[in-house]
């Protein structure tokens, strides 16, 4: 139930991470309508298939458009979106499930496209919706309903992958942190180029990880997650990849790749625009002559 | 002596030797004296080799089939010239590279054999490419065709604007009159070709996948997204060199469930957008089409069919594609389908397909087949006109619409635009929101099904309708059972025509007619006889005459089979005392 539908209903547990990302979009696309005149209805949200998809059903306010497709493919529907018509502001909403498993195939030729879309990827490291089975973010030995041995596989590295596929813009964030959260998916949309917010955003059903990540003085648990600190060079990758190989994980900007050129703009530098085809004459040249 | 009135020449060999060209530069050559022609080829799914062949049929009236027996055999190897030697007809000529292979056994003695060098003639003309002009200079001289012709078609095809165009043309002269002289040795004959009986239309010169994509350009497609798949690539590069201007887009993508799902949100954000797969890739686009159906979003996915399942037959032709055409997703869906039968056809069929898609809000597959879209062929010059573009109606009131609610087609929001909604994968309500209520799924279910609806005013032809036996063909099989059928009336043979490419929904005035037939008899390209048995669904009595064999039906196979069904039907109404 929201307050624009009554009968919807779906709803997150209390205390879900996505309940701050929720917050966090909303307050971006409202300050970039308000900042740069971008009307809302000019904001296309494609959501994934899990919890995290719901958010484009949840939203407060102005509502933007969206897509709640099938699992797994929000990237090419959200190629789809921007291609037909670039003046949208296309965000993808996902969970560490759709977006790096079964979608996981899409991240690479989009990233190489250079797509200008925002990704925002809540990582809880389960698959909630369907009650708590193993994810690619899954840690290893952890016991899920898939893995009552634990879990033998190592878990997915979200960052050094997107590294190494070549994304253009990769952020971190963390879903207790909404203004720091905002901020970046702020300088991700306002980013020429394909960008990844990517967000530890905990399931609190299946997979409580607060005090692991913002740590616990009580419990003697120091905190897993730390500022990037202002010195670091977020043009280098080299520099990415020492702080994402590093321990802990880090939160901020991790890569903004210089100069990027978006795939739409590549595309029109071919110079197809001006060079539209007349269909009789297309027709005209199979004559038989 | 009567004048022959069709020729049908097969150029058989090992991929990369030119039994493609060949039969092209003939076809094209007939074309341009105003010959109907019409070609065929098959070959192996690989770039370079293998047993293909490449058959051309030029006659005085519209070429409908392959044609069934050979006129003359081209063998570029021995391995050709057993696979092929038994397609000849009775006097037919057989002509091999008495330089690549020899013939001890000659297989009785019907059948002419020449032995032409042709490669070592070609050579000496000085251009080694001249080797199929000798073949087709011998060619013509079999048929008594005035040196004129291919003189002519030679003059204009290689005068290219290149330095050594003279050189080339007149290489290729040379080669002309070397096959001629070896002909004229040979001292065989196949009889005059009637001279050509040009149409008073204009005419083009096309394969079907041109056709087709042609067609989307006339239809205003304006984003296209697709992967390489035999034998639908000629699509996608198509598309790649012509689908240009303002808000037009064009991309490879990584895979088939990238281009059915991309060309969704380009279908959401208001363009007019499509794809085309073959069997493999159409598999892989079942979940996406059967997102678009529910969320309610226009696209057109061409599936050009090749022999199946799996990774079947790619370069060989089937009909086996139907009922996943029709019902390629989970769950309730039923999608329109429009299988074009001719060349001319496929043209139309993607301009009908984009306004289909457009009308009805969703869905639409265009079921061509590998018979259609390698083939050339003359046809009537498409008039785009015909076919007057639809634009989906687009929502332009407040927000807070209710995109969904309603039991048909709704005026579409497009991003950018008022209205705001989520298009949605899941049963929702009127605004795209997820919702379980049993009555949504209901009122979702019906105004889905309700849409198509709007789609059932499509043409079928239909002819000597007071017969109750029918014969009613589908797809690229249209052209076979159409020249049988034209045979069986001069027979006098009793049977009603019926055809349409709009397979799904089917015009309900035509079930009727159908429904009132006592035999409807489907020729189609697959095991399970699937045509017929979604007929039969709509209480028709179709039986199918079925063949899985990836290539196309031989006429008199047709006349035959359905000779033998009227006259079993007639045989049991009369013992049935009807």
């Amino acid at each position: 139930m929201t307050k624009r539908n009554p009968e919807y209903d779906f709803k997150w547990c209390p205390g879900c991470g996505d309940f701050g990302v929720k917050r966090a979009i909303e307050l971006t696309i409202k300050a970039r309508t308000n900042e740069l005149s971008i009307p809302t209805e000019n904001n296309v949200m494609v959501a994934g298939i899990g919890c995290s998809g719901n958010l484009v059903h949840l939203t407060d306010g102005p509502q933007p458009f969206g897509f709640h497709g099938i699992h797994g493919r929000t990237l090419p529907v959200a190629f789809g979106v921007k291609s037909a018509n670039p003046d949208l502001q296309v965000m993808v909403v996902a969970g560490d499930g759709d977006f790096l498993s079964i979608g996981a195939e899409h991240i690479g030729p989009q990233a190489k496209r250079n797509l200008d879309i925002t990704c925002v990827i809540m990582d809880n490291g389960v698959y909630g919706l369907t009650k708590g089975q193993s994810s690619p973010t899954t840690q290893l030995g952890v016991v899920t309903s898939t893995t009552p041995g634990g879990k033998i596989e190592s878990e997915v590295k979200p960052f050094p992958l997107y590294l190494s596929l070549g994304v253009s813009f990769i952020a971190s964030a963390f879903s207790s942190q909404p203004k720091e959260m905002a901020a970046m998916i702020r300088e991700a949309m306002d980013y020429p180029g394909f960008s990844i917010v990517h967000i530890q955003s905990p399931c609190t059903t299946y997979d409580d990880t607060y005090d692991v990540l913002r740590g616990n003085a009580k419990k003697g648990i120091d905190p897993l997650t730390y500022d990037i600190p202002d010195t670091h060079d977020s043009s280098s990758v080299e520099a990415a990849y020492d702080l994402v190989n590093g321990t802990g994980i880090p939160l901020g900007v991790l890569y903004a790749a210089k100069d990027p050129s978006p795939l739409n703009e590549r595309f029109d530098n071919l110079g197809r625009k001006n060079d539209s085809r007349d269909v009789h004459d297309l027709i005209q040249s199979f004559a038989i002559s | 002596m009567v004048a022959k009135r069709d020729f049908v020449v097969r150029f058989a060999g090992e991929g990369g030797q030119g039994m493609v060209t060949a039969s092209e530069a003939l076809a094209a050559a007939a074309a341009q004296v105003g010959y109907h022609v019409m070609t065929f080829v098959t070959f192996p799914s690989q770039i370079m080799g293998g047993p293909t062949w490449s058959q051309c049929r030029i006659s005085v009236t519209p070429a409908l089939s392959n044609g069934d027996e050979l006129d003359v055999l081209v063998a570029f190897n021995k391995e050709a010239y057993n696979v092929h030697k038994d397609e000849l007809r009775e006097g037919g000529i057989l002509i091999y590279d008495s330089e690549v292979f020899s013939i001890e056994d000659v297989g009785g003695d019907s059948t002419n054999i020449v032995a032409l060098p042709y490669q070592e003639l070609g050579k000496s003309t000085g251009n080694p490419r001249a080797a199929n002009m000798v073949i087709l200079g011998a060619i013509a001289e079999f048929v008594n065709w005035p040196d004129k012709y291919l003189s002519d078609f030679n003059v204009k095809r290689f005068t290219r604007g290149r330095p050594n165009d003279e050189e080339v043309v007149s290489a290729n002269e040379m080669g002309l009159q070397l096959g001629k002289k070896a002909s004229t040795d040979s001292g065989f004959s196949l009889g005059e070709l009637a001279v050509p009986n040009p149409p008073d239309y204009e005419q083009i010169l096309i394969k079907g996948n041109d056709s087709l994509s042609t067609g989307a350009i006339a239809g205003e497609v304006e984003l296209f997204v697709g992967y390489p798949i035999s034998p639908a690539t000629t699509i996608l590069t198509f598309m790649e060199e012509h689908l240009r201007g303002e808000g037009k887009f064009v991309y490879q993508s990584s895979s088939e469930i990238e281009s059915i799902t991309a060309i969704s949100g380009g279908g959401f954000a208001g363009k007019r957008s499509m794809t085309s797969t073959a069997g493999p890739g159409f598999s892989l686009m079942s979940e996406g089409l059967g997102m678009a159906w529910m969320m309610e979003i226009p696209i057109v996915v061409v599936d050009a069919q090749r022999g199946g399942p799996a990774t079947g037959l790619p370069t060989k032709t089937e009909q086996s594609d139907l009922y996943m055409a029709m019902h390629p997703a989970h769950g309730d869906a039923q999608l329109p389908v429009i299988a074009p039968g001719t060349v001319e056809e496929c043209f139309y069929a993607a301009m009908h397909a984009l306004n289909w898609a457009e009308r009805y809000q969703g869905p639409v597959i265009v079921l061509s087949d590998h018979m259609l879209t390698e083939r050339t062929q003359n046809i009537r010059k498409p008039d785009p006109n015909l076919i007057p573009i639809e634009r989906r109606e687009v929502y332009s009131g407040s927000n807070g619409y209710q995109r969904y609610d309603g039991s048909s087609v709704t005026p579409m929001p497009i991003p950018g635009g008022p209205g705001a909604y989520v298009a949605n994968a899941s049963e929702h309500d009127g605004i795209g929101d997820t919702t379980h209520l049993p009555q949504r799924h209901v009122d979702g279910t019906e105004r889905r099904f309700n849409k198509l609806k709007t789609l059932e005013d499509s043409l079928y032809e239909s002819r000597n309708t007071q017969h109750s036996v029918a014969v009613m063909p589908w797809g690229g099989q249209k052209g076979p059972t159409h020249e049988a059928y034209e045979f069986l009336m001069e027979k006098g043979v009793d049977v009603a025509w019926y055809y349409t490419m709009f397979l799904s929904p089917l015009n309900p005035k035509l079930i009727k007619e159908l429904q009132d037939k006592d035999l409807v008899i489907v020729p189609e390209l697959n095991y399970l006889g699937q045509f017929a048995s979604i007929l039969r669904q709509h209480r028709i009595n179709a039986v199918a005459i079925t063949q899985y064999t990836g290539l196309p039906f031989k006429v008199h196979r047709l006349i035959n089979e359905i000779t033998n069904m009227v006259e079993q039907h007639a045989n049991e109404s009369t013992k049935a005392g009807v």
